[in-house]
């Protein structure tokens, strides 16, 4: 209990800290109010969901493919939803943001889809092929989504996508990430079928549970969160590989206990990067992808290297 | 009782069952013995609904392969998984705990609460229950996962080769505990002693067909090791029970 509260209390610190951070002064200005609604807030609230949801969506991501080095950022989700992106502006530039919101979510489950039917034919005794093959099937998607933004002479556009932060988050251009904080929290609902699926094909038959519809459902929950925040902030690497892993390495993968965990240090962590990544070369901003890309490393390579203890 | 009835079975061109039926009676142990490739591990994965049928039928009791859903069937009939490569990080507690999964689909009720515990004592899994997976011997994460399908409370009990990797006290302890379940179990067993000293039915398949039923005594012989297997071996009789001389 103690924990949770001083849990919170960090959180909460770190709220106050990026609403306070920023090139206008507030206790100078006359339209301090105004600044804090229309900007400090929206951002602040982006960050979190967008750090609580790609944790939740690594965490689940891994239990589908029964695999702990994938995520949906770097194995094709996030480069599908940035394709399906593209495609509407190509075609359909006038279309509504909902219509580009349904598009990139289709796109992203597509290519989510594609990577499981890759994985599957991979032999289960190389687990290390898998991210690899991630890594490369993201990179060939994420490659012709470029080559075509070239042609099309929409490169600077693309690149807003590509490369995800949050300076451009305003009051009226990020609620649509609330649409994905929904569907992250909805999941919650699924955590004890995803951690049966995470125990493998035989396991969850013998169960009883209906293993290609909960990978189903699995797969188009991460990819409209993913899709939302490509969308609305841009590809954020990272957050969904090593946060799930340190809670994994901490308290397991019983993803009813672990899942509320992680969506709060992934929020927690994320917030700090950016946090970070404002005030470093302030008044200048570093993407929070960057920030985090070290930060995380750093995390996770101490946790492979310290001892695991027992969970009592 | 379960009841194969002219089940055959092709993968690709290849025939792995052909018009197999027998019927494994209720209660006891019932061992598949068999050279690789014999079709041992497809028919129990056929009985287990792990693959679709694709012709004939199975029924076990008065649940029909096929017909009846998966939940309902997950009730009756249980397969414990091959011990896994890649153990999860749950622990003990949490595997035996989800052997309760087909009752409650979630919300898990007294009851079922104090089923896992009776099962975690059972199992002499109490000092163990915090411990994760991972961190456990071969031997006693078979067991936990023994425990999770004692505590999914059903008629029968299937199992597909579940020696492999264990040395020889964790095997023998293995089919003692399957021995004092008191549910029927089906096993795939590689070795033929285990098979002798353990089951009270034995099913010796060759070629995707059924070569001979009966109990150990009168299933090894030293002909049926010439004729399914392909080897000669000496069969000793010790204390009732046929010992294969390797």
């Amino acid at each position: 209990m103690l924990r949770v509260f001083w849990a919170a209390f960090a959180l909460l610190i770190l709220c106050l800290l990026s609403l306070g951070v920023g090139v206008i002064d507030l206790t100078a200005d006359a339209k301090a109010w105004q600044v804090l609604v229309i900007s400090r807030v929206p951002r602040t609230i982006a960050v979190l969901i967008t750090g609580a949801g790609l944790a939740i969506c690594g965490a689940i991501m891994q239990m589908l493919v029964r695999n702990r080095f994938v995520e949906p950022m770097t194995s094709g989700t996030g480069q599908g939803a940035a394709l399906g992106i593209l495609l509407v502006t190509l075609f359909a530039p006038q279309a509504s943001i909902f219509v580009k919101m349904v598009l990139a979510s289709a796109t992203a489950l597509g290519s989510s889809l594609g990577f499981l039917a890759i994985v599957r034919r991979l032999p289960p005794t190389q687990p290390l092929l898998v991210p690899l093959v991630g890594i490369i099937y993201g990179g060939i998607i994420g490659a012709g989504v470029t080559y075509v933004a070239f042609q099309a002479d929409l490169l600077q556009y693309i690149d807003v996508w590509m490369n995800g932060e949050f300076s451009g988050v305003l009051q009226g251009r990020y609620e649509l990430l609330w649409v994905a904080a929904i569907v992250a929290a909805a999941s919650y609902f699924a955590a004890d079928q995803f951690a049966i699926v995470g125990m493998g094909r035989v396991a969850s038959v013998n169960l009883g549970l209906n293993y290609g519809q909960v990978v189903l459902i699995g797969l188009v929950a991460i990819s409209v969160v993913t899709a939302l925040t490509v969308v609305t902030v841009g590809m954020i690497p990272f957050v969904g590989l090593v946060v799930p892993n340190i809670i994994s390495r901490l308290y397991g993968e019983n993803l009813r206990t672990t899942l509320p965990v992680t969506a709060f240090t992934g929020a927690a962590f994320v917030l700090a990067s950016d946090i970070l990544g404002r005030l470093l070369r302030y008044p200048y901003e570093i993407p929070v992808g960057t920030v985090f890309g070290i930060i995380g490393t750093g995390v996770f390579l101490w946790l492979l290297y310290v001892p695991r203890r027992h969970v009592p | 009782m379960i009841k194969v009835s002219h089940v055959t079975h092709r993968i690709g061109g290849a025939t792995i069952l052909s018009d197999v039926s027998v019927e494994l009676a209720a209660g006891g142990v019932t061992a598949l013995i068999g050279p690789n490739g014999a079709g041992k591990s497809t028919l129990l994965s056929l009985i287990a609904r792990l693959i679709p049928l694709q012709s004939g039928s199975i029924t076990v009791d008065d649940l029909t392969i096929g017909a009846c859903p998966s939940d309902v069937l997950a009730r009756k009939l249980a397969i414990l998984p091959q011990s896994a490569d890649a153990a999860p990080r749950l622990t003990v507690r949490d595997l035996v705990s989800f052997g309760r999964y087909p009752y409650h689909k979630g919300r898990g009720t007294e009851e079922d609460a104090q089923i896992v515990a009776q099962t975690l004592h059972r199992f002499g899994l109490n000092d163990l229950a915090g411990r994760q997976l991972d961190t456990l011997s071969g031997g006693q994460r078979q067991r936990a996962q023994v425990a999770m399908i004692h505590a999914q409370s059903t008629d029968y009990v299937l199992l597909d080769e579940p020696l492999n990797n264990l040395d020889i006290a964790a095997s023998r302890s293995l089919m003692r505990m399957l021995r004092a379940l008191g549910r029927t179990v089906v096993i795939v067993l590689h070795d033929i002693n285990y098979a002798s000293s353990y089951a009270d039915q034995i099913v010796a398949m060759k070629d995707g067909r059924i070569h001979a039923v009966g109990t150990p005594a009168d299933v090894v012989t030293e002909d049926l090791l010439a004729d399914v297997f392909g080897t000669r071996a000496t069969v000793h009789q010790i204390d009732g029970r046929p010992l294969v001389q390797v």
